[in-house]
């Protein structure tokens, strides 16, 4: 009797635990999947996103309620699964790629620019316009650690700009109206150190880092150049780099401002875009002289680099924000003009670089073209589309 | 400059199409289609919402609600929007708006209708 009991005991768990994975695996998690292959699309009209996957250019999911989107980002978990999505109106949103929703959702500040993720995935910053400054947030929950409030030695406000992170757990930014350039050492996130460039130059507009996470660049907008801060050597202070491209003639207005979201390098060569003027600025990355400048067809916003760096695509702001171009990096020659529909913003490549998608805004379509032959190969319906980012982006110091 | 022209070119020709449909007046009397309209309210969401906000909370630029425009002589607006502002970002949206268009937008702005008007 005892022994029949125990082996029917027995035999109901072995019965409920094979049931329990049953359902498990049947209800839960019908179909594995990886995030290696996707990555979102802004639709800034509606306030969300669309997962979508690169492998068959298709769109995955939509979704909704992440408020307004008109300067939106985003930066990935370093597993790739989760989102984090910045927008405009200070709202931070978790997204889960995998089962296509909202994991959490905090409206962090009044006026928010993006944001970066820390070396170790574990701290979530935020460069905020109103008020200015960045806040440090757990990855995993979204709990505000710590704040640092752009204040310049005046007490003045800034608006926070070109927040990249760094390696050694550091996370760099510009202040717009102070011009300058802060390194925060966020080891201890409660507490961090911070160290800052002062006199860097006029209104920093963005900035960005080299992939190898060495050298931080803020372009300016308030005078000609760039400010460039060698991370290796921090002592050593901000440089002036292409300084002179633009003197002594009088700038065209820029009817959007130049982003540099993706350092855009080749070989010893940066490609920046000029400010006010119709040109891509090519740097040597040896000296940081201006070697060449190559005559556009508008005022660039963004000058992107396929990722094995042969071809730079570049886009442009109104009113030339139909045409994207690509430069040949070995002869600087404009190879490709294509006119691919109305309000072109962001241009975004398949990690290998044989895809690349472009957001249509007055469209409302993304393409996506074959990079080799520049022919369109898909199209995905999307409102107002703006920024495009792949899950790659996971594993790269500063994006 | 050539572009400028070809785009104005474009854009008056629109208004000529759009001259049939609906017709608004701005305050100095000149008729906008209702086409432009739509044209321009785009243009005021997306173009001027890059900097400003999509819902016209500020930006890099300042906020463009009733209340921050509020005591701020339009004649004036309207002299920003088609000359600038030198020193800030702001550029000059003249090569792509008559007098009497921006003029529209603004009181667009101040009434605050741009949210509820798409």
């Amino acid at each position: 009797m005892r022994v029949d009991k125990r082996t029917s005991i027995t035999k109901l768990a072995a019965a409920s635990i094979l049931l329990c994975v049953a359902m498990l695996y049947g209800c839960v998690t019908p179909q594995l999947r990886a995030t290696g292959d996707l990555g979102i699309i802004i639709e800034r009209a509606d306030g969300s996103v669309q997962i979508v996957d690169t492998t068959h250019q298709r769109s995955l999911a939509k979704i909704s309620g992440l408020g307004d989107l008109s300067h939106a980002s985003a930066v990935y978990s370093r597993d790739a699964r989760y989102a984090y999505v910045f927008g405009r109106d200070g709202g931070l949103t978790k997204i889960d790629l995998l089962n296509a929703r909202i994991e959490k959702r905090i409206i962090q500040a009044g006026n928010s620019i993006g944001g970066a993720i820390s070396q170790d995935g574990k701290i979530v910053a935020t460069s905020n316009y109103e008020p200015g400054g960045v806040k440090l947030f757990d990855a995993a929950t979204l709990d505000l650690i710590s704040e640092i409030p752009a204040v310049d030695r005046a007490g003045k406000h800034s608006k926070v700009v070109g927040l990249v992170d760094a390696p050694g757990n550091r996370f760099v930014f510009s202040l717009f109206e102070a011009g300058e350039i802060w390194v925060a050492d966020v080891r201890d996130p409660r507490q961090p150190v911070l160290h800052k460039h002062l006199n860097i130059g006029r209104q920093p507009y963005d900035g960005t880092v080299t992939r190898d996470g060495r050298h931080y660049v803020a372009g300016l907008f308030g005078e000609d150049g760039l400010a460039l801060l060698d991370l290796w050597n921090e002592s050593a202070g901000v440089k002036r780099v292409a300084a002179a491209y633009g003197k002594g003639s009088q700038p065209l207005p820029v009817y959007k401002m130049p982003h540099l979201d993706n350092w855009a390098m080749s070989q010893t060569s940066a490609y920046v875009p000029a400010v006010g003027r119709h040109e891509v600025i090519v740097i040597d990355t040896h000296t940081w002289l201006d070697k060449a400048h190559i005559p556009v067809a508008g005022q660039p916003v963004f000058v992107v680099a396929r990722p094995d760096g042969r071809h730079i695509w570049v886009n442009y702001a109104p009113p030339h924000n139909d045409t994207v171009q690509v430069i040949d990096v070995l002869t600087h020659q404009i190879i490709q003009t294509l006119h691919p529909g109305k309000a072109i913003l962001h241009m975004e490549f398949t990690p290998r670089g044989e895809q690349v998608w472009l957001s249509v805004r007055d469209d409302d379509r993304v393409d996506v073209y074959d990079t080799e032959t520049f022919q369109r190969i898909a199209s995905i319906p999307a409102a107002k589309p703006s920024g495009i980012f792949f899950t790659y982006r996971a594993h790269r110091i500063g994006l | 400059m050539r572009a400028n022209s070809r785009i104005r070119q474009r854009l008056s020709r629109i208004i000529l199409i759009g001259m049939t449909g609906l017709a608004a007046t701005a305050s100095t009397g000149v008729e906008i289609s209702g086409t432009r309209q739509a044209a321009l309210l785009n243009l005021l969401k997306q173009d001027c919402g890059s900097c400003h906000g999509l819902t016209m909370k500020g930006g890099l630029g300042p906020a463009l609600t009733p209340e921050a425009l509020r005591g701020k002589p339009a004649s004036m607006l309207r002299e920003v929007v088609l000359r600038g502002r030198p020193g800030t970002p702001m550029p000059p949206w003249a090569p792509f708006l008559s007098e009497s268009e921006a003029e529209w937008l603004i009181e667009v702005l101040l009434k605050g209708e741009i949210n509820a008007r798409r």
